[in-house]
């Protein structure tokens, strides 16, 4: 096992630290008008898809129009959740202070309330990522994605409850803030999920009434086409969002770590774990920008706030940095990382276990600074 | 800035039965003006913005823009302000400025007069790109510096600099009505190049028995006056004073000795004046110093980050990561400097949406939480 141990001495860490933050700052600083037009190009081909999804529609009774209104619906909305919702959410284009990209008053085409995703995801996923216990994107409170989560036969069913997540994604992620797990296992109140509850049926209702009563309803005869092609476009959404997410912290290589291994973490080690717990896909611009760039998810974690335009601009920075100091820069092709993706789920509804020994990451050992040699 | 009532609930229930509601619910989440705005910009449903329809240079360091805005403007009274909003290098910059023109102009346009201060970001940007055709944002006029509705006996019109626009508005405004009384416009400038509106107001002078224009100039001797603002122009350009009422608006130092002559001579309460917030000038020599206000709640600047200040008096804002990632402890920076510790940037713009986990007071600091 040539990889299986990293060490580093605290003065390295807090290097790699200032590196990292030297490349942040440098784009905070260069961000300008040409960040402003490309979000607003963006939109602009996003509306356009919609306003051409939904009006083919009206010629739903033809099935090419009815596979083209589809098929431009599914791309808007894939836009509008990744490549714009999740990185307006994330204040990335908050430097801009144009109203319509706050992070704070963004609302993105999908059941999850956005006040409810930046606190699920801005905060919780992005502060504690793959921190055992603390981060609840590790299996979404229902599927078993690390070793360390002890087995039980509920997780028999992994394979199923993966699949019943990817399908219904939308609903996943907006039922995620509740913590239902915590509820279930004591540590959460029922009471305290009332207001989230009001905010979940309240943007689910303006969801359902716009793609399943309202849209379907102005082509009259068409009714149930229209409902079908909305119905397909929002789980092309789902399957897509679930897929690109899944690569960003599953696939094989891709480390969790405790909470006692956390414990008055450095601004390096925190970027450490950013690193080492997120994984790459590679790719064309096309698909960067449909997988809103968390194809670029190793740089996103470790800048979440910078346009994410700006990922594979600073990748090769990145990547060189994790060769100097030789930590794993875990990337892959898209059928590579949502196969071992795949694989982790069926093989961790087993009780024994089956990782491959190259399935697991590299521990990081982090040794104090050497008092420097007497001359 | 107009507050609306809450909406009462069968209402908001009726209003979703009605095109506009049902446009909405189609439109949902991103509204109407989201989608309007990427065929034409000047076409919105809720938003208010203009078009610049008229741009001309009048003076060597001013410009004069013509705006057409959309129908939700609701017009102004002579001597308010609008506040203005321009995409400057992918950054929305806002500023206050005040119309010029009567505010019985039969074209329904507001006509703004900049000066591009040296170093004013929006202004300069203003200079030197507006053009016919640029949309910016507008906000609906505010302020209280105005003509009282029963329009006084007698008026008294003075300004220096680029503080001409609302008193000229209050001069055009009043001409249109044919008001009767006796007004002076006096105005300081640094020589005759200076006077936006020269021509006009010499001719509204011509036109008008009851109007008098005294232009003062600072820096040369060609104007009716020379010289700054004292008692001598005081009684030379408008003897009448006492029995007028003063609308004032310029740089502080006239500002301050307009005030202090009126205070001196028991006129204060006839003197109603709009000055210009200049953002002060920051210098950020690191010393931890003012007072930070969140709301009610003032404590003095210890010098931590906003958000470890807030909960030292005793608040609990809304936080997340404390790290500058999840921008969950963003508010808005009423007023006051702060810089980001993460990049060392200073905020220094009023009304400022700012991290408050990561970012520290210069001086006075107030927070709306």
């Amino acid at each position: 096992m040539t990889n299986s141990s990293i060490t580093l001495s605290n003065d390295q860490i807090d290097e790699l630290g200032r590196e990292l933050d030297a490349i942040k700052l440098r784009v905070i600083n260069d961000l300008g008008a040409e960040d402003r037009d490309y979000i607003y190009k963006i939109i602009k081909a996003q509306r356009a898809l919609e306003v051409t999804g939904r009006g083919a529609f009206y010629l739903g009774f033809l099935p090419p129009f009815w596979l083209l209104g589809t098929a431009a619906l599914s791309l808007s909305k894939i836009l509008d959740n990744m490549e714009i919702g999740h990185n307006v959410m994330h204040g990335q284009y908050d430097w801009m202070r144009d109203p319509a990209l706050n992070s704070k008053r963004f609302e993105w085409d999908t059941a999850c309330p956005a006040d409810q995703w930046r606190h699920s995801h801005n905060y919780m996923h992005h502060t504690f990522t793959n921190i055992i216990d603390k981060d609840r994107d590790i299996g979404y409170g229902i599927l078993r994605m690390d070793e360390t989560q002890r087995w039980n036969p509920y997780y028999l069913g992994n394979p199923v409850w993966a699949f019943l997540l990817m399908t219904f994604f939308q609903y996943g992620v907006a039922l995620h803030d509740l913590e239902t797990e915590n509820i279930i296992s004591g540590k959460r109140k029922m009471s305290e999920n009332k207001e989230l509850w009001h905010g979940i049926w309240r943007k689910i209702g303006k969801q359902t009434l716009k793609d399943y009563v309202l849209f379907p309803a102005l082509t009259g005869p068409l009714f149930l086409s229209t409902l079908a092609g909305n119905a397909t476009a929002n789980l092309v959404r789902n399957l897509w969002a679930y897929s690109i997410i899944f690569c960003g912290h599953f696939p094989s290589g891709v480390a969790t770590f405790t909470e006692e291994e956390t414990e008055n973490e450095s601004r390096g080690q925190w970027y450490i774990r950013q690193m080492m717990g997120s994984a790459n896909i590679t790719g064309g611009t096309l698909f960067h920008i449909l997988s809103g760039n968390l194809s670029h998810q190793i740089e996103h974690h470790l800048f979440p706030d910078i346009p994410a335009r700006r990922y594979p601009q600073v990748a090769p920075e990145v990547k060189a940095l994790c060769e100097k100091y030789g930590l794993p820069y875990n990337t892959g092709r898209f059928s590579k990382q949502i196969g071992s993706t795949w694989a982790k789920i069926f093989r961790l509804a087993l009780p024994f276990s089956s990782l491959n020994k190259s399935d697991k990451p590299p521990a990081v050992t982090v040794v104090p600074e050497k008092v420097p040699a007497a001359a | 800035m107009t507050v609306l009532a809450p909406t009462r609930r069968p209402l908001a229930a009726l209003r979703r039965l009605s095109p506009l509601g049902l446009v909405e619910a189609l439109a949902t989440p991103h509204g109407v003006d989201r989608y309007l705005e990427l065929v034409n910009p000047m076409l919105t449903v809720r938003e208010l913005r203009a078009e610049v329809t008229d741009v001309w240079r009048t003076t060597p360091d001013t410009v004069t823009l013509t705006l057409r805005p959309t129908r939700q403007w609701r017009g102004f009274q002579a001597g308010q302000f609008i506040q203005l909003t321009v995409d400057i290098d992918g950054v929305r910059r806002t500023r206050c400025f005040s119309p010029a023109c009567s505010q019985h102009r039969t074209d329904g346009r507001i006509e703004l007069t900049v000066k591009a201060h040296p170093d004013g970001l929006v202004s300069q940007y203003l200079y030197a790109n507006a053009s016919p055709g640029l949309v910016v944002g507008l906000s609906q006029a505010d302020g209280v510096f105005r003509l009282p509705v029963e329009r006084p006996a007698k008026v008294l019109l003075i300004s220096g600099g680029s503080g001409i626009t609302p008193v000229m508005s209050m001069l055009r405004t009043l001409c249109d009505e044919g008001y009767d009384g006796d007004v002076t416009f006096l105005h300081y400038a640094d020589t005759d190049a200076h006077v936006s509106y020269r021509d006009e107001l010499r001719a509204l002078a011509a036109a008008h028995s009851n109007v008098n224009v005294v232009l003062a100039y600072t820096a040369a001797d060609d104007g009716d006056l020379h010289g700054f603002f004292g008692s001598e122009h005081l009684e030379s350009a408008a003897p009448w004073h006492a029995d007028a009422e003063t609308f004032l608006c310029g740089p502080a130092p006239l500002m301050a000795s307009v005030r202090a002559l009126y205070e001196s001579i028991g006129l204060s309460d006839r003197l109603h004046s709009e000055e210009f917030v200049l953002a002060p000038a920051v210098v950020d020599d690191g010393e931890v110093t003012g007072t930070v206000s969140f709301g009610d709640v003032r404590a003095d600047n210890s010098g931590a980050t906003l958000l470890e200040q807030a909960e030292a008096a005793g608040l609990s804002p809304e936080h997340g990561c404390r790290m500058g990632i999840c921008f969950s402890c963003t508010q808005v920076k009423t007023s006051g400097c702060t810089r980001n510790i993460r990049t060392g940037e200073l905020h220094t713009n009023p009304d400022e949406e700012i991290q408050l986990c990561i970012s520290v007071p210069v001086g006075d600091v107030a927070i709306n939480l």
